[in-house]
C-alpha cells in the first residue's frame, strides 16, 4: 500500500468550492448528504475548512475573481489532496466558456483527479465518481 | 464611537453554497452595519446571450440559476413573444404553469430546509430535502432531468405532458401534499422555531416599499404583489388561486407565506392537469419563423419574486440586447434593514430569510478601489477607455 492510498483508506472529508456556477451542482452536492443518498454512511463529511479536508470538490466555471482564491485554497490544502471537478462547467467551462470573465476550466488552474460530467450530475453520478476515484488510488 | 469588529461571512463559507462575501461590522454581539461584496459568480450572461440564437438563449438563461431554472426562460419567452406578438396554445400555457409551480414547490422546500440548517436545526434540513425528492422525480418523469428542464421555446414548449402520464403525476402530487402537511405542522408548531424566528429580522411595509423588495419577502410584510395576478401570463388567469400574504414581516411570517404558497401551487397544478385533459394532445407549439425588429419586456413570478427580462431585437437571429433583473437584486438590499441592530446569531437567519440567490443577481461588476472606496470606472470612463483602445489600434495600422 502506497502512501497516497494509505491516506485515503478511511473516512474522507470533503470541502466544497463553488465557483461561478448556476448553483445546481452545489445543490446536488448538498443533496448527496440528505436522507435519500446519505453520503455520510461512507464516513464522508462536508467540512468548513480546506485545512481539514481530504477531497476538494470544485464546481462551476472559474471566473477571474475566483481564480486566485481557488489557487490559494489549493495551496492551503494538506497534501495529498484529491481534486474532483463536478459538472460540465467544472470540467470544461460548459456554456460559460465563451464569457469574458472565464479564467479557464479547473484543470488549467490546479491538477484534477476526477471529472464528473453532467449538467448537473445526478447525486448517484457524484457518488459513483468518488467511489471510482477511491478505487483508483 | 466604540470599536467595531469586522466579521466576514464568506466568500467560501460552509454556511452558504454560493460564493458571496458579507462583512458584518459588530459592536460586541450587536451588528452595527453590513456590507456585501459580489463578483465571485459573475459569468457575463447578458453578453453571452447576444452571441447566441434565440433558441440557444433558452438554455443559457436556464443556467443563470439552478433553483429558479424555469422562471428565467419563462420571462425570456414572455418578452420574445411580446416582440413576435404570438399567442401560444392553451395546452402549452398549462404545461408552462405546471413546470413553474412544481419549481416553486421544490424551491420553497429547499428554502425551508436551508433555513433550518441556518438555525442549526438540521432535522428540518434533512426532512425538507427528503420530501423534495418526489418533486425532483416528477421533473425527471416530465422533462428527463432533475434540475434543468429545457421545456421552453418561443411559441410554446419543447415536449408535451401526455395524458397517460397525468395519473402518475397526480399520485406523486398527493404524496407531496401529504408530506407537506407533515412538514408544515412540524415547522409551524415547533416552539424552538417560534423562539428563533418570531420578531427577528422585521421588515415593515415602508421598508419593503423603500427597497422595492418583491416576492415572498414583500408579501410577508403585507405588501400584496404577485406578477402572476398583476400581469397575468401563461395559465394563471385560467385557474383559481389566491395570493398569500402575512402582516408581521419577521422571519416566521416569511416561512409561513412560503409554506402556505406550496398548497396554492399544488392546487394550481391540479387545476392545470384537469385543463390538460380537455385540450388536444400534441398541440404545444406554434411555429415562429422570424423575430421582427422591436423590443419586448417579460415578467414572471419566480419562487423569490419578480424576474424581469428586456430583449431588443434587430431582426437578426440573436438578441441585440438582453437585460436581466432577478428578484434577489432588490431583496438582498433589505439586509441593511433586517440585520442591523440585531445580535450576530440572528444575522444568519435574517440573511437567509429573503432566500437570496446570488447567481441570479450577479449581472454587472463594478471595480472599487480598496483604499479610497471610489469606483475605478464609471460608464463614461469605460466608453472613453474603449474609444482610446480603438484609436490606438487605428494609429497602429
Amino acid at each position: 500500500m502506497g502512501f497516497k492510498s494509505y491516506c485515503f483508506k478511511k473516512s474522507l472529508w470533503l470541502f466544497h468550492f463553488g465557483g461561478a456556477s448556476c448553483n445546481n451542482c452545489d445543490i446536488e452536492i448538498l443533496d448527496c448528504l440528505t436522507p435519500r443518498y446519505d453520503l455520510e454512511r461512507f464516513g464522508m463529511l462536508l467540512v468548513g475548512s480546506i485545512r481539514h479536508a481530504d477531497v476538494l470538490l470544485v464546481n462551476g466555471s472559474i471566473n477571474k475573481k475566483d481564480k486566485p482564491r481557488l489557487l490559494e485554497i489549493y495551496e492551503q490544502a494538506p497534501k495529498p489532496v484529491l481534486v474532483v471537478a463536478i459538472g460540465a462547467c467544472g470540467c470544461t467551462g460548459g456554456i460559460f466558456a465563451e464569457g469574458y470573465t472565464f479564467a479557464g476550466p479547473v484543470d488549467k488552474i490546479i491538477p484534477v483527479d476526477a471529472y464528473i460530467p453532467g449538467c448537473p450530475p445526478k447525486p448517484e453520478a457524484i457518488l459513483a465518481g468518488i467511489v471510482k476515484l477511491l478505487g483508483k488510488n | 464611537m466604540s470599536k467595531q469588529t469586522l466579521i466576514p461571512i464568506g466568500p467560501y463559507h460552509p454556511l452558504q453554497e454560493e460564493p458571496e462575501l458579507f462583512k458584518l461590522y459588530c459592536d460586541g454581539e450587536i451588528v452595527k452595519d453590513v456590507k456585501w461584496e459580489t463578483g465571485y459568480n459573475h459569468r457575463g450572461i447578458e453578453k453571452l446571450a447576444e452571441q447566441k440564437s434565440y433558441e440557444e438563449v433558452f438554455f443559457l438563461v436556464e443556467r443563470i440559476c439552478g433553483i429558479c431554472s424555469t422562471s428565467h426562460p419563462f420571462a425570456f419567452a414572455n418578452s420574445v413573444e411580446e416582440i413576435v406578438g404570438v399567442e401560444i396554445t392553451n395546452r402549452a400555457k398549462y404545461i408552462r404553469s405546471i413546470i413553474g409551480e412544481l419549481e416553486r414547490i421544490h424551491s420553497h422546500l429547499l428554502w425551508v430546509g436551508l433555513a433550518g440548517h441556518f438555525l442549526g436545526y438540521n432535522t428540518v434540513f434533512m426532512w425538507a430535502w427528503k420530501y423534495r425528492e418526489p418533486v425532483l422525480d416528477l421533473f425527471e418523469m416530465i422533462a428527463g432531468n432533475r434540475n434543468n428542464y429545457a421545456m421552453f421555446k418561443v411559441g410554446g414548449v419543447r415536449r408535451d405532458i401526455e395524458n397517460q402520464k397525468i395519473p402518475a403525476i397526480q399520485e406523486m402530487l398527493d404524496l407531496v401534499k401529504k408530506k407537506t402537511d407533515l412538514l408544515v405542522g412540524a415547522v409551524m408548531d415547533d416552539p424552538v422555531i417560534h423562539a428563533r424566528t418570531k420578531g427577528v429580522g422585521i421588515l415593515t411595509k415602508q421598508d419593503i416599499l423603500d427597497f422595492a423588495a418583491v416576492g415572498p419577502t414583500a408579501r410577508a410584510s403585507g405588501v400584496d404583489v404577485d406578477v402572476r395576478r398583476d400581469d397575468p401570463y401563461a395559465a394563471y388567469p385560467l385557474v383559481n388561486w389566491k395570493v398569500i400574504t402575512a402582516e408581521a414581516g419577521d422571519v416566521f411570517a416569511k416561512a409561513q407565506v412560503r409554506l402556505l404558497e406550496m398548497y396554492e401551487s399544488i392546487s394550481i397544478i391540479e387545476q392545470c392537469l384537469a385543463g390538460l385533459k380537455k385540450e388536444k394532445e400534441g398541440e404545444v407549439d406554434v411555429k415562429v419563423k422570424h423575430i421582427p425588429e422591436g423590443y419586448g419586456t417579460g415578467r414572471a413570478e419566480a419562487p423569490r419574486g419578480e424576474v424581469f427580462h428586456f430583449v431588443v431585437s434587430d431582426g437578426s437571429n440573436s438578441p441585440a440586447r438582453h437585460k436581466i433583473r432577478a428578484p434577489s437584486y432588490t431583496n438582498i438590499a433589505t439586509f441593511k434593514k433586517s440585520c442591523v441592530g440585531q445580535s450576530i446569531s440572528d444575522a444568519t437567519i435574517s440573511l437567509a430569510a429573503v432566500d437570496p440567490c446570488y447567481c441570479c443577481t450577479e449581472r454587472l461588476a463594478v471595480a472599487i478601489d480598496r483604499q479610497s472606496g471610489n469606483r475605478i470606472m464609471n460608464a463614461k470612463e469605460i466608453i472613453n477607455h474603449s474609444a482610446s483602445i480603438t484609436n490606438k489600434l487605428l494609429q497602429h495600422e
